[in-house]
């Protein structure tokens, strides 16, 4: 399978926060999803695929090729959004659409058209006249209309309502139709991924905790909640992560067959969401 | 085709879409060589994973309902009519084990259970 992204051993180093040696890859033709709460490393991993940060060590190929030696060909392939988009403050959107419409080969004015319609952007406004909302929108027409093969999108649906979010991810699973697209976005909000991510990838404190199919997550993890019955010794190696609470004791587990079958009557057994997971990762070790 | 997806089912939802086309191929409702959507297609309708659409196919392919033509698309297989019925039974069959199994914990014997099955053949 042909890979849309392959980072391996990527290390950034800050003063107050280091990115450890995160690996993971995308495979051409899927959607992505890199989960996380503020501060995890999520917007620093997508600077450093753009090259917008340098990096400490490790290594970024974007379609087979080194994100810095073929950062030209790259980026006249790839579609960006930033989780706060800047452009020239004082310049009215038709400006820079027309200064960034130059920049790519495959510019399709009439789907730019057809999005600024859509989303409802006023052409005439400048730049800094805008909501964020209005202007994550303008930035995702931009990178929709030049027929990119690979989106990065960091937190794209922050600021944008529920309508709204959803018709994005809809038009990101049409995207994908063609099957040599691929989509990367990050974002705290885990509904979003529930629904079109193929892969999610999860990080905390600058490393990774997984990069899975959803589907595996989804199949196999459960949170588990019963008496204090579920303490038992027994039981232990079934639990990835587990508390006690005033009435009882919650539970992950990576595998909820095995859970289902062993564990007594009273426990209630459901499947964790990427957001039970998050908080459980929280609260103590996760990995998978 | 009619596919409904349930997010709370704790079945899978590949095993969901399996099945509720499976059950569309053996009543007739897709008929031999009607095309399926893609699985590309499939998953942006229901809005899942790519990966979820494709482990369906796969089952229902490697089960022998469907087959995939590359470049052509997705096919409803021509069935084995003997093959076909026996899974009708089955399904029939599965349904009856259910009915039995319930019975036998509220204490209905196969008497009771016989004048039950008479009374709500009759009535069909």
């Amino acid at each position: 399978m042909d890979m849309a992204l392959e980072i391996k051993n990527l290390r950034k180093e800050y003063k107050s926060f280091t990115l450890k040696d995160v690996s993971f890859s995308l495979p051409q033709g899927f959607i992505m999803g890199l989960v996380g709460p503020n501060g995890a490393g999520k917007t620093t991993i997508i600077k450093l695929i753009m090259n917008l940060i340098r990096r400490n060590a490790g290594e970024v190929k974007v379609f087979g090729l080194d994100n810095l030696k073929g950062e030209a060909e790259i980026k006249s392939r790839l579609g960006f959004v930033h989780e706060t988009p800047s452009f020239f403050e004082d310049i009215s959107l038709k400006d820079i659409k027309a200064a960034v419409s130059l920049f790519y080969k495959r510019w399709d004015e009439k789907l730019f058209r057809s999005l600024i319609v859509e989303f409802g952007l006023p052409l005439e406004k400048k730049f800094k006249k805008l909501s964020h909302g209005m202007k994550m929108k303008f930035s995702l027409a931009l990178a929709l209309s030049h027929d990119a093969d690979f989106l990065i999108l960091d937190e794209p649906t922050s600021g944008l309502d529920p309508v709204f979010r959803r018709e994005l991810l809809e038009r990101l699973s049409g995207l994908i139709q063609n099957e040599r697209k691929s989509i990367l976005f990050s974002t705290h909000i885990t509904s979003d991924l529930e629904r079109t991510a193929d892969y999610i990838t999860l990080i905390n404190h600058g490393e990774i905790v997984f990069s899975l199919p959803k589907d595996d997550v989804r199949e196999r993890w459960g949170i588990v909640k019963g008496g204090k019955e579920l303490l038992a010794e027994s039981y232990r190696k079934l639990f990835q992560s587990i508390h006690e609470t005033s009435f009882g004791v919650e539970a992950l587990t990576l595998d909820i067959s095995a859970a289902r079958r062993v564990l007594p009557a009273g426990a209630v057994i459901d499947r964790a969401s990427i957001e039970d997971i998050m908080i459980f990762m929280d609260k103590g070790d996760v990995r998978a | 085709m009619r596919i409904i997806i349930s997010n709370s089912s704790p079945d899978p939802i590949y095993e969901q879409i399996d099945r509720q086309i499976k059950a569309q191929i053996i009543s007739g409702d897709l008929a031999e060589g009607e095309a399926l959507p893609s699985i590309r297609k499939l998953a942006q309708e229901l809005q899942i994973s790519v990966i979820t659409t494709k482990r369906a196919y796969d089952e229902l392919e490697h089960e022998g309902f469907i087959n995939t033509v590359i470049g052509k698309g997705t096919f409803v297989a021509v069935q084995n009519q003997e093959l076909l019925k026996e899974k009708k039974m089955k399904i029939v069959e599965e349904k009856l084990a259910g009915a039995v199994s319930e019975a036998k914990m509220l204490g209905i014997g196969i008497g009771q259970l016989k004048d039950m099955l008479l009374l709500l053949y009759k009535e069909e």
